[in-house]
């Protein structure tokens, strides 16, 4: 029995770019999942959380987008086995508040608590520590997960059905609906971090000094400056940290090292004008920014709201970016191919490419999932103004030079790659194509993303 | 699909041998189109050699525009080449004279057929097809002659108008369903099918139109002129009093 067809709601990524169409549909359980998979139409379903992945990967142009986010319910810590089970529309924002009041964190985070569990699994996340601790998929000990044939499969990193559990580990959503995950716990004894702080002079410093000190701590993480000019250009702002103990905290900090101040955010203003972000204010940013910084500093106590999600404290600022809004690049270079590393962030800051979220980080061992991204090497994230002329074509230069170096994109961040150039930079793709046809066989599952990159 | 900086994958060109529906295709191509169709009566058999040249997949298919009954089953036809349709051109009309019009009172209302009526059955083939998948756009190639119709070609002149408001009707009726409409006022554009007309003031060509749609794509408009003049040339036209109005040649 087909519901009343709602009115269809226009979706966007984080980016808010190349809005479609699609009907929305929150399930609250994993039954009322289970139901909208059996009445998919001809353009699909496809589930979506938080919509913080920046491109087309949580739409469904003409289909039906189960809105994930009331899949809720409690949370289930079980500190004997070290993990916590979860309802997967739940976010990291209400899931590391409740870990940290117990003593725990979550294994990684991605650099925004607005994301739901299922949309980091989906993504297979990685944060600051993959150098040392890998990404989401790597602790996540089960999942549960609602196939459009109608079955609900447990699955585990060895259980019976590895090999899908594989394939939905960074399988952006199409290869069923993750309704619930069991995912490692770490123990912390304060919500706080212990920060080294570093400034660089250049992208030589900066690339030396991280591949230097990297194995001392468990997050790093280096802000770039891409508009700085000459040798100036990717001197940076490097912050390594551990989580603190109680003795690293100020006293005043030491009755309550548990106490989770996320803070409430404040609010961008809902519109700006095109070209607000351009190279002359964002360049004026980054001095600031990099000046505000200290030259170097030690063992400083940060709260881990600000130490690893900095952004949160703007709400909407992806508005800032205005109507034409913004794309994220973001892709890994293998260790050795530094030259490409280099090659294109001087050719982001010759177009003096307006970013003023220009991350760098080394990445250690991926996980398996066939589409997931990390990988061992060098990943650039940089946020570009979609109206910046020539973005397109600059874009595509950069991906000839990833093929070539051997590296790839993050497909939670892409919105505009083509298909040949996806596939190459994926050669799993055809294996999870078998396992996804497995538990798709009639192709309900779809996105935008799916489309565009003709993945399925 | 449009994706994140505005690069669309398939065009459908109806009229697919009009001179400004092929430059639209073709700029479409080079900012990244893979695949194009070219509909026509009798198809198009020798496509233009540049859209292959710029690394385009050209297809072609038959598309009568006095034949309305045809009309969905051409759009299905274009779905089933190309996938969805991120953009549709319909560029087709004849232009004709307006003394032979008024000579022979059929041939002018064959001339209205095409320039108005095929376009309502075709634009609402389209449309349905693009509320369905979710997106894409209708560039409809409507002309400064239907924005004021001038007596000395109103034959021609009062299908544009009529086309025009089906457009933006249209345009409305899609609001909110990922689907949009960009109507093109082109002014004087000299191709072969205004060969034997007098030039006008403001010209603008064929590639000149392409750019205009491309940035109206990419901006989100729902209108463009072309030359960007005649937005307010004709804001005054439309104030010019009937008796001088009346008197003017071209
Ligand atoms: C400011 C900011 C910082 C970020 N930092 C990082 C970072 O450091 N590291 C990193 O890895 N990523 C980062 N991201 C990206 C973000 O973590 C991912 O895009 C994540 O997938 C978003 O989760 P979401 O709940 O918003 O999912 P959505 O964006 O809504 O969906 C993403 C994908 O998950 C699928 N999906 C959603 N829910 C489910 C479900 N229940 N079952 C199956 N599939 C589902 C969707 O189909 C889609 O393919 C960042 C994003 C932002 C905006």
């Amino acid at each position: 029995m087909a519901s009343q067809p709602e009115r269809p709601v226009l979706l966007t990524g984080w980016g808010r770019t190349a809005p479609t169409a699609a009907r929305v549909v929150r399930p609250r359980s994993a039954a009322q999942v289970a139901r909208a998979l059996a009445e998919a139409g001809p353009r699909g379903v496809l589930a979506r959380g938080l919509g913080r992945s920046y491109g087309d990967a949580a739409q469904a142009a003409g289909g039906t987008v189960l809105d994930c986010t009331e899949l809720t319910g409690p949370i289930r810590l079980d500190a004997d086995r070290g993990e916590v089970t979860v309802p997967a529309g739940v976010s990291f924002e209400r899931l590391i508040a409740h870990l940290l009041e117990r003593g725990y964190f979550v294994p990684v985070t991605p650099g925004t608590r607005q994301v739901t569990v299922g949309g980091a699994i989906a993504a297979d996340v990685h944060g600051k520590n993959h150098h040392a601790d890998s990404s989401l998929g790597a602790h996540v000990r089960s999942l549960t997960l609602a196939a459009p044939t109608g079955e609900t499969l447990t699955l585990t990193p060895d259980g019976g059905d590895a090999e899908l559990f594989r394939a939905t580990l960074g399988g952006m959503g199409l290869t069923g609906v993750v309704t619930e995950a069991t995912l490692a716990v770490l123990p912390v004894e304060t919500s706080y971090m212990r920060v080294d702080t570093d400034r660089t002079d250049s992208l030589d410093a900066t690339l030396d000094l991280m591949s230097r000190t990297d194995a001392d701590y468990r997050y790093t993480v280096c802000w770039v400056d891409l508009l700085a000019k000459g040798s100036a250009m990717g001197r940076g702002v490097l912050t390594r940290a551990d989580h603190a103990g109680p003795r690293d905290l100020p006293p005043a900090l030491r009755r309550d090292p548990l106490r989770h101040r996320a803070g409430s955010p404040l609010a961008a203003p809902p519109w700006a004008p095109p070209g607000l972000l351009n190279s002359w204010t964002v360049g004026a940013f980054n001095a600031v920014y990099r000046g505000a910084a200290p030259r170097r500093r030690r063992g400083e106590a940060q709260p881990i709201a600000g130490f690893f999600h900095p952004l949160d404290a703007v709400r909407g600022w992806n508005r800032l970016y205005g109507p034409h809004g913004l794309v994220q690049y973001q892709f890994v270079v293998p260790f050795g191919a530094e030259d490409t590393l280099v090659r294109i962030m001087e050719g982001l800051s010759r177009a003096g490419a307006p970013s003023f979220l220009t991350v760098l980080k080394r990445l250690g061992e991926g996980t398996g999932g066939h589409l997931s991204f990390p990988r061992p090497g060098w990943t650039l994230a940089v946020d570009l103004p979609a109206g910046l002329p020539g973005l397109g074509r600059m874009l595509r230069r950069f991906d000839e030079l990833l093929l070539a170096a051997d590296g790839r994109l993050y497909l939670a961040k892409d919105g505009r790659a083509d298909a040949e150039t996806v596939h190459a930079m994926y050669p799993d793709l055809p294996a999870w194509r078998k396992v996804r046809e497995r538990v798709d066989p009639d192709g309900v599952l779809v996105s935008d993303l799916a489309r565009r990159l003709r993945l399925l | 699909m449009r994706d994140s900086v505005g690069t669309v994958r398939t065009v459908l060109l109806l009229g697919g041998r009009s001179e400004i529906g092929l430059a639209i295709v073709e700029r479409l191509v080079r900012e990244g189109a893979r695949e194009v169709v070219l509909a026509a009566r009798g198809g198009v058999a020798e496509p233009p050699a540049a859209l292959a040249a710029l690394g385009a997949k050209v297809h072609s298919l038959e598309f009568d525009a006095t034949a309305p009954d045809t009309h969905t089953a051409t759009v299905d036809g274009a779905v089933a080449l190309v996938g969805d349709l991120d953009v549709v051109v319909d560029a087709f009309g004849v232009l004709g004279t307006q003394a032979d019009y008024e000579a022979d009172p059929a041939a002018a209302a064959r001339a209205a057929a095409v320039n108005y009526t095929g376009h309502v059955s075709a634009g609402l083939a389209v449309a349905a097809r693009l509320r369905e998948q979710g997106h894409g756009a209708l560039v409809v190639l409507s002309s400064v002659a239907g924005v004021r119709v001038r007596r000395f070609n109103f034959v021609y002149g009062s299908a544009k108008a009529g086309l025009d408001g089906f457009a933006q009707g249209l345009a409305d009726s899609l609001h909110g369903s990922g689907a949009r409409v960009l109507v093109v006022r082109p002014g004087y554009v000299p191709t072969r099918m205004s060969a034997h007309v007098d030039p006008a003031p403001f010209p603008a060509t064929p590639a000149q139109v392409a750019e205009a749609v491309s940035a109206g794509l990419r901006s989100g408009a729902t209108t463009v002129w072309a030359p960007r003049v005649l937005a307010p040339v004709f804001a005054g036209m439309r104030l010019m009093p009937r008796p001088i109005w009346r008197r003017l040649g071209r």
